[in-house]
């Protein structure tokens, strides 16, 4: 199975970051190639030595929703940052930036992680998301 | 026939999807035919395991469960 997955990330909680490295991960595991596109927040949590953020999760979590987070963290679940990081080790993963959120949080390309493989525009996303599945997250 | 385990994969206490990325990774520095055994107890993992080996080609030769713990036995492609 090697239909390509392109994912938009626009969000920038934890909890959907998460789930967007879940599904990246599965993906790669299977030999799907994954190219993902950071729009917004998504793109705001992939900063280069950004000060240590403050668990953001969406509204519906709720203080039980951070409460089960936070336990499964201290259980040892991998984080989304360390799950991006071992999709890339199993399988092709092309993480890109979307060049109007550079402009939107004023950030050059020394301002990233270094899990980002590079800047592009919207067309370039679609050329790569060509006819497989899209996510938007 | 005996099955001789080429490496053997401690999997145990991790969350979806790290085993089945464990295991992409353990089976990527093994040959053709070796065999690698994965001990796992994420709930998830006996259908995650049945699907991967299904997609990836890689043979799951045994699939059991012993005291909580989910074992499989994979061969590679």
């Amino acid at each position: 199975m090697d239909e390509p997955l392109a994912i938009s990330l626009f969000s920038g909680t934890d909890d959907k970051l998460q789930a967007a490295a879940v599904l990246t991960a599965g993906a790669a595991a299977v030999g799907r190639p994954v190219h993902i596109f950071l729009q917004y927040w998504g793109l705001d949590a992939f900063r280069a030595n950004g000060a240590p953020r403050e668990r953001l999760l969406a509204p519906e979590a709720g203080p039980e929703g951070l409460a089960a987070v936070e336990a499964l963290a201290t259980a040892g679940q991998a984080s989304w940052h360390d799950t991006l990081a071992q999709a890339k080790e199993i399988g092709e993963v092309d993480i890109q930036a979307c060049s109007l959120s550079m402009d939107l949080l004023r950030l050059g390309p020394d301002d990233l992680d270094p899990l980002v493989d590079g800047v592009e525009g919207v067309t370039a996303f679609w050329l790569a998301a060509s006819e497989g599945q899209v996510l938007f997250i | 026939m005996t099955i001789s385990i080429s490496q053997s994969l401690d999997a145990r206490n991790l969350s979806c999807p790290m085993p089945i990325v464990k295991t992409a990774i353990a089976i990527k520095t093994l040959a053709s035919g070796d065999v690698l055994e994965v001990s796992a107890t994420d709930p998830g993992s006996v259908k995650d395991f049945d699907a991967w080996s299904k997609i990836t080609g890689n043979e799951l030769i045994e699939s059991d469960v012993q005291d909580g713990v989910f074992r499989f036995v994979l061969r590679k492609k």
